[in-house]
Formats: structure tokens, C-alpha cells, sequence
């Protein structure tokens, strides 16, 4: 894995809260803590540079999401952004969906390379023509112009959520989406933004007997009636639209018997999944917990068929993770296109990719001493104990405030983008 | 912080780590045998209520602006009942009626150490979340019910004795059954963070609740002003502490408090 000419940054921005790579790879998007998007395109490779790979530069840039006062409650709604996810390219222009805590917005992407010039009523500033001064018409031509980007807000999707949104998720018949929070999954149509259909409801009628929440939910990629969502547990429900309206009733449910020799006061905290997600091709589902990622089959309701250890160094500094708060970190995890090798981030700029099939890993580092141009990321090392080699780093020296929480797979190529705090990193890998 | 406490820390981790669960001691009457096995894992008794009250702080709720995670309160609040169970098999924790109940009198037993803490804060001069427990589906209001628990709380409060060890207090089963409070209302306070704004909530509320006292302790109430203008006062004045993230309007308080006492 190397960097590619120009590691992109984001320099004085905020901390980067969400990236996603688009269906084709071309796009990459960002969303930050200060609501802003910023959207990268890969350069198309030039017929001169044969073997320069397409690097990502910026796009576009805008506000999605302001701070808003919810005067009711006396709280200010943050407006940082938690997910963003693309819908496939239809015509021209692109379309992604980017939600803060409580809105959830659809934003058309669209390019002008053209304006008309030539107006009869109008001059070239604008200025409105006195009409006695016209003395012939003239057909308006477009000319081309310097390549403006601009992002529009097409939909609003506000008030449907009473607690903090934590997934939103495009189906795969294009027309739907979902948005879950902490207690509740709703139901959207693209089109209707005054009303959505509430179809996972957790809460329960007494809230002194909440002991559980929803962390994150998807749709099927191939299947527009079905989808899955995960607990603060460490379950995994997996729904069918067509059984009935509201899907309290799961078709499926996913939980690995707890290991008893491991229990400790942490051990439900520690297997909160903090992220769920469907492989590319809809038989498997991979979840996050704080220290390990799991691979289900959708088959197999009982346990995983894969488990990965993270940072296992970990499991013995819990009450101090703990203490700090690292422990409610909210790592991601993502698949590769092939879904034959899986990645996630963890501490010290770290991020770990486990190969399923060789069954194996490597530990590398996200870091501007490491990303020079061109330069190969050297796999690294954490020693657990006794004698630490020259390039091992100890448990105890790493540094818990460089958490990589939000990484992205390009669909089909080796490209990865990782967040490290407010920084983006991209790496390819060269195949050849 | 990572470095500073290692030494403690790595004791608790240790101990936590390898998940030693003590077994229950035959016979909670037996004081004898019940001394003699804290005699021989004092420490983890000590670990065990060092979490206890890192977990019961890590619940209050500070005054922020934003709304707090409702996954992390309720992963914290799961450790403490875990905990508390815990301790109520071994009998650290005498309670009365302990071995008859289940989740009712763990959730008046966390109840009744938030309200200890809240009563501390109250000292200390900060707002108490615990008055404020109102939850924001305006269906699912009852507002009566609240203002009797508001009243309930008043009168409580005045009783009870905040000092000490909460969980080895025997507390009379009457003031047990005032303890309205629960994880319950720390969940409805952290959906709604402060009770100033709810306007609606005390439109047909009996006025006569909101006395002095209760205006003083942060609690505003909006039936003696007009609706409009609450509102807009209230959006740049969340709470009566000191807290320096809040936006507190000192000028603001005084002008209502004037209000209420001339009426």
C-alpha cells in the first residue's frame, strides 16, 4: 500500500465525522464536525501518464448542515455530519444523502461548463436593458466557462426523529431509504419529505426499562425488503418489510453466546457493535465491536463464521479505556470490493485489514511521516509485553486521541481513504 | 490522564480483566463470614465501588448544550444495575427487601444514589437534573403525574439525609416509595435537557406548585408570562448555574423573579 502523488488533506478543517466513496469510485465524499461536505473526484487518467493512477481532487465544498437550537428542549443540534451515502448516478448529476443528529438532507451535485450569453433583455452584467434601446433580437447561445460545481439541497427530511441519527441507508429499489436513531427506524420515499413510515420502534413504554439501543442499521444490497440492524447488546436483527408494517418482530437474530470465562463488569460494553454492514454481494453482514469485527453468515443465526481480533492489547486496559471514555468509541468497518478482505480503524492512527482467505493481517499506520509521495506504509507492530523490538510500539505509549474511526473501500479497486482526526488519507495499492 | 493514574488503574484493569466474579456468600445473615471474606478480597470491593461511582459520575449530567449519547448513558447505567446486583447478592448493599425484588427495587436503589448525588450538587449550588424530568413526546406527557413527582422530590429532598454512604443507609420504606426517581428520569432527562422551555407542559398546570423555592432552584415557570415572551427569554437563558458553557441571562432571572414575587 502506498501513498499516491499528493496525500489530500483537509487541513484546517474540522474532524472528518463520515467518508463514503460513491458507486463507481469516481467520487469520494467527506462530511465534518462543522456539517461541511467536501466532495473529491478522481482525475480520469490521461492517455500521456499511462501508469499514473487517477488521483482525488477536490470537487466541491459546501455547508450541508448548520447548528441549529432546538428551543423546546433548550439544546443545541449539532451540526456535524454522521453519515453520508450516495445514490447511484441516474442522469448527469449526482446525488448523495448526508444527515446530522436530526435532518437528514438529499443533495443534487451537478456541474455547469456552459452559460447562455447573448440575452436581449438583460446585458452581460445583469443589468436590466431600458426596452426602448432594443432595436433587434438575438438567440441566446451557450458558451462554455470555467467548470462550476454546484451543490443544491433537493430534500429536507426533518422532524421524524426524537433521538440522535446513527445510520441512514439507500435501498436498493433507489425510491426508499432509512434513517435509524437510537430508539427507532423510519422509512422514507425520495420524493415525500412530510412524512415517513416509522418501521422499528425499540422504545420501550416505561423508559426506566430501556437497557438496550439501536447502533446502526443497512439494507440488504440486493433485497429492497429486507434489512439488518444492531444493539447496544451486541445482536443482530435482520427484518423482512413484507411481514409487517412496523418490523419489531425480527426474521432473524444474531447473537454469539457469550464467552464466560471472559466476562467481566465491561463485557456488554465491549460488545456494543458500533457498526453493521451487508457484504457487496448480500450473504454476509460484518459488525464491529470495540475490540473485535465479526463476518455472519445470514445463514447461521447462532454465531459468527469469522472473528478478528482488533487491538486484543486492549482487553486489559478496559477500566481505564473506560475511565477516559475510549471505550464508546465508534469504530466503522469496511469490506473490499471482492469482500475478501475486510479493514478498520483503531488507535494511534492505526488501521488493521484482515484477508479472509489467507487469513491474513496487517497493522499499518496513517501518519504524515509515513506519507511522503510514493511511499510504502511499512507494516506496524504493537508488543504486548516483555521485550519490545526496534520498530514495536508499546500498549503504553500509544496515543489514545488518534482514533481512526471512519475509513472507505473503493468499490473495485485497491483504494482505500482513511479519517485520521481532520485529515484524509488515500492509499492505493500497487498491484504490479 | 492516560499516564498519570497507571499504577491504580492497572490494578482495576487486572482485576476487571479477568473477570473475577465473587461467588455469593451462603447466608446473607452471616456477618461473621460475610466480614471475613471482605477481610480477604478487600480490594476488589474497593475496585469494584471505585466503578461504581466512576459510573454513577459519568451519569450526571453536566450542563452541556447538547443533548448527552443515549447509547453510552445506557451501556453506563447497565453497568451500575450490573454492579449493584452484584453487590446486593454478596450484601455489601443492605437493603430492605432486597431478595424479594427484581428490577423495581434496583431502579429505586439507583434512584435513590442519584437523587444522594443530585441533593450533593444542590449544595454546590448547580441545577439538579433530577426536577427536570419531562419527556419531549408531548403524547406520552402526563403532566400531573410530573408535577406530583416535582412535589414529591420537594418534600423528599427536605428529609433525607445527603451525607454518607447511601447504599448502607436503611431508608424507610415510605421515603423508598417517594423515590419517583429513576433511570427512568435520567433518560428522560437526557431527551430533554432542561425543563425552562416547555411552555405547553404548564399551560394547565396548577400554578400553585411553583413557588419561590422551586423558581430559585432553576425551575421557571412560564403560566405568569406571557408565552411569547418566555420563549424568546428562555433562548439565550438555559439554566440558573454558574456553569460557564451555559448562556445564563443573570439580568433575565432577576426580571422574572421580581415578576413572581410582586404577583
Amino acid at each position: 500500500w502506498k501513498c499516491p502523488d499528493e496525500t489530500v488533506h483537509g487541513s484546517k478543517a474540522d474532524i472528518i465525522s463520515t467518508v463514503e466513496f460513491n458507486h463507481t469510485g469516481e467520487l469520494l465524499a467527506t462530511g465534518d464536525k462543522g456539517g461541511r461536505v467536501v466532495i473529491f473526484q478522481r482525475e480520469q487518467e490521461s492517455k500521456n501518464q499511462l501508469h499514473r493512477r487517477g488521483e482525488y481532487n477536490v470537487y466541491s465544498t459546501f455547508q450541508s448542515h448548520e447548528p441549529e437550537f432546538d428551543y423546546l428542549k433548550s439544546l443545541e443540534i449539532e451540526e456535524k455530519i454522521n453519515k453520508i451515502r450516495w445514490l447511484p448516478q441516474q442522469n448527469a448529476a449526482y446525488f448523495l444523502l448526508s444527515t446530522n443528529d436530526k435532518t437528514v438532507k438529499l443533495w443534487k451535485v451537478s456541474e455547469r461548463d456552459k452559460r447562455p450569453e447573448g440575452y436581449n433583455l438583460k446585458d452581460e452584467d445583469g443589468r436590466l436593458r431600458d426596452p426602448a434601446t432594443i432595436t433587434t433580437l438575438r438567440v441566446p447561445v451557450l458558451r462554455p466557462m470555467d467548470l462550476m460545481v454546484e451543490a443544491t439541497p433537493r430534500r429536507v427530511f426533518a422532524n421524524a426523529h426524537t433521538y440522535h441519527i446513527n445510520s441512514i441507508s439507500v435501498n436498493s429499489d433507489y425510491e426508499t431509504y432509512m434513517s435509524a436513531d437510537d430508539l427507532r427506524i423510519n422509512l422514507w420515499n425520495f420524493e415525500i419529505t412530510n412524512q415517513s413510515f416509522n418501521i422499528v420502534d425499540i422504545k420501550p413504554a416505561n423508559m426506566e426499562e430501556l437497557t438496550e439501543v439501536i447502533t446502526a442499521a443497512e439494507f440488504h444490497p440486493l433485497h429492497c425488503n429486507t434489512f439488518v440492524y444492531s444493539s447496544s447488546k451486541g445482536t443482530i436483527r435482520l427484518c423482512d418489510m413484507r411481514a409487517s408494517a412496523l418490523c419489531d418482530r425480527h426474521t432473524k437474530f444474531f447473537e454469539e453466546p457469550e464467552d464466560p470465562s471472559n466476562r467481566s463488569f465491561f463485557s456488554e460494553i465491549i460488545s456494543s457493535i458500533s457498526d453493521v454492514k451487508f457484504s457487496h454481494s448480500g450473504r454476509y453482514i460484518m459488525t464491529r465491536d470495540y475490540l473485535t469485527v465479526k463476518v455472519w453468515d445470514l445463514n447461521m443465526e447462532n454465531r459468527p463464521i469469522e472473528t478478528y481480533q482488533v487491538h486484543d492489547y486492549l482487553r486489559s486496559k478496559l477500566c481505564s479505556l473506560y475511565e477516559n471514555d475510549c471505550i464508546f468509541d465508534k469504530f466503522e468497518c469496511v469490506w473490499n470490493g471482492s469482500d475478501s478482505v475486510i479493514m478498520t480503524g483503531s488507535y494511534n492512527n492505526f488501521f488493521r485489514m484482515f484477508d479472509r482467505n489467507t487469513k491474513r493481517d496487517v497493522t499499518l499506520e496513517a501518519s504524515r511521516e509515513n506519507s511522503k509521495p510514493r511511499a510504502i506504509l511499512k507494516p506496524r507492530k504493537v508488543c504486548v509485553g516483555g521485550k519490545r523490538r526496534k520498530d514495536e510500539i508499546s500498549v503504553d505509549s500509544l496515543d489514545f486521541s488518534k482514533k481512526i474511526l471512519h475509513t472507505a473501500w473503493h468499490p473495485s479497486e485497491n483504494i482505500i481513504a482513511v479519517a485520521a482526526t481532520n485529515n484524509l488519507y488515500i492509499f492505493q495499492d500497487k498491484v504490479n | 490522564m492516560w499516564e498519570e493514574d497507571s499504577s491504580q488503574k492497572h490494578l482495576l484493569d487486572t482485576m476487571f480483566a479477568r473477570g473475577i466474579k465473587r461467588k455469593c456468600f451462603d447466608g446473607e445473615e452471616d456477618i461473621e463470614s460475610t466480614l471475613a471474606g471482605f477481610k480477604a478480597i478487600p480490594s476488589y470491593n474497593l475496585q469494584r465501588q471505585s466503578l461504581l461511582d466512576m459510573s454513577l459520575i459519568k451519569l450526571q449530567l453536566c450542563h452541556m448544550l447538547v443533548e448527552p449519547n443515549l447509547c453510552r448513558s445506557v451501556l453506563i447505567a447497565n453497568t451500575v444495575r450490573q454492579i449493584q446486583e452484584e453487590m446486593t447478592q454478596d450484601g455489601t448493599w443492605q437493603v430492605i427487601n432486597a431478595q424479594n425484588t427484581g428490577q423495581a427495587s434496583l431502579d429505586r436503589l439507583v434512584s435513590s444514589d442519584i437523587l444522594c448525588r443530585s441533593t450533593k450538587e444542590q449544595s454546590d449550588g448547580k441545577l439538579i437534573p433530577s426536577y427536570s424530568s419531562f419527556s419531549k413526546d408531548f403524547e406520552d406527557i402526563q403532566s400531573q403525574d410530573i408535577i406530583s413527582d416535582l412535589s414529591t422530590v420537594t418534600s423528599v429532598q427536605a428529609s433525607r439525609n445527603p451525607q454518607g454512604n447511601v447504599w448502607e443507609m436503611e431508608n424507610p420504606p415510605e421515603n423508598r416509595g417517594n423515590f419517583q426517581k429513576s433511570l427512568d428520569q435520567i433518560f428522560e432527562t437526557l431527551e430533554n435537557k432542561n425543563p425552562n422551555s416547555v411552555e405547553d407542559l404548564f399551560s394547565d398546570v396548577d400554578n400553585s406548585y411553583y413557588d419561590l423555592d422551586t423558581v430559585l432552584t432553576g425551575m421557571m415557570s412560564n403560566t405568569k408570562m406571557g408565552h411569547c415572551d418566555v420563549l424568546e427569554s428562555f433562548s439565550s437563558q438555559t439554566t440558573t448555574n454558574s456553569n460557564s458553557n451555559c448562556k445564563s441571562d443573570i439580568n433575565e432571572l432577576d426580571h422574572i423573579v421580581e415578576i413572581l414575587v410582586e404577583s
